[in-house]
């Protein structure tokens, strides 16, 4: 196979673009894939200072070297969340990338700064763990790009991710959701601006990004997200993808231009009745906010 | 060929050589939730695989959203 830009040896083919790359090639590629995605959807200014959530996956140490390699003033934020070995494991990957090209890693931890951990926080909650623990990382991610004075929040979301969102919330019909399901949300209201520069790349290419680019990242799946809902809406995207190229890309990308319009409205009034929470002045609706109650149920503070 | 593969991690031996599409099919592994190393280098589907290759067929596929 050859690539479709210079015809050398290819090492890597998309599929739902009919083509194959080599090595450089595709890098190109896919740095240019996020520098259309933030200037179509007008995610990050020149000279703005952004805060990348890092997990020590692939996709966050991806986006936060392809924005570096742009030369943006990009910082990583890192969340121990006290998963066993896989978090020790998680933070060692996020560490050793940071101090390899010389960048800072904000580091929180859950147990240590917070008096609770996922595992005790879901059974406590009564949550799955992916609900407790993204609950965790959304209100930490924000409070820690307001507190650092950073002008926007960046993660690595990529297509799967949102293609496998937009399907769950297609299936429960859940229009505040899906109102909420864009690339971009604003800042204001106790919200940092929330940026997802790599919609418009799979994580298939962003795996192979970080092979590529010598970028080590944990390779093995977090122990307590096996069987959960959003990996078996990803398998059902994926047979779909494999009969017909392009399905995922077409599902996400038509929501975006044909349906968001319609269903932001139903974002923005949920986002009228927020006020700050009582006890960490975050926002919320509910009397006091999700993860202030999670944090008190696992016996932990906020 | 040595075949590596993660989430669970195992190991297969097959007879070679092989094309990675080939190999993919019989793993009954879709070719969107993974990528092909084989000796290091990341290969395409149409690359073939030897007899004394170490192929690794990563998973890609990341769950956790909420």
């Amino acid at each position: 196979m050859k690539c479709r830009s210079c015809r050398a040896p290819a090492v890597i083919d998309v599929y739902r673009h009919n083509a194959a790359f080599c090595h450089p090639c595709f890098l190109r590629h896919c740095r240019e894939q996020v520098e259309r995605a933030i200037k179509s959807f007008d995610m990050i200014h020149p000279g703005e200072r952004v805060l990348v959530a890092v997990s020590g996956g692939k996709d966050s140490l991806a986006l936060w070297d392809i924005l570096l390699q742009a030369e943006m003033s990009a910082d990583g934020l890192y969340v121990g969340l006290g998963i066993g070995d896989y978090s020790s494991e998680s933070r060692r990957y996020a560490r050793a990338f940071a101090e390899l090209r010389g960048a800072k890693l904000v580091e929180i931890d859950l147990p240590t700064d917070f008096g609770y951990d996922i595992p005790t926080g879901s059974s406590a909650a009564k949550r799955a763990p992916c609900s407790a623990c993204g609950l965790s990382k959304r209100h930490l991610f924000n409070q820690a790009a307001l507190d650092g004075g950073y002008d926007v929040l960046a993660t690595g979301h990529n297509l799967d991710d949102e293609a496998a969102v937009l399907f769950g919330n297609v299936l429960r019909w859940d229009l505040p959701y899906l109102g909420r399901q864009f690339p971009v949300l604003p800042s204001g209201d106790g919200f940092a601006r929330k940026v997802k520069p790599l919609v418009r790349l799979s994580e298939r290419e962003t795996a192979a990004y970080c092979v590529l680019q010598g970028i080590d990242y944990i390779v093995e799946e977090c122990p307590m997200s096996a069987g959960n809902r959003h990996l078996r809406y990803k398998e059902a995207l994926n047979d779909i993808e494999a009969r017909s190229p392009g399905s995922k890309a077409a599902f996400y990308f038509g929501f975006l231009e044909r349906l968001a319009p319609l269903v932001t409205p139903a974002a923005e009034e949920e986002r009228e009745g927020l006020h700050p929470c009582p006890r960490c002045g975050s926002p919320t609706v509910s009397e006091v906010c999700a993860f202030c109650k999670l944090a008190a149920r696992a016996g932990g503070h906020s | 060929m040595k075949v590596l593969l993660r989430n669970p991690r195992r190991e297969l031996e097959l007879r070679g050589p092989m094309v990675v599409s080939v190999l993919l099919q019989r793993l009954d592994v879709n070719r969107e939730s993974v990528l092909v190393i084989v000796d290091g280098t990341l290969v395409t589907s149409d690359a073939s695989v030897g007899d004394g290759s170490t192929v690794e067929v990563r998973a890609v596929i990341s769950g956790g959203a909420s």
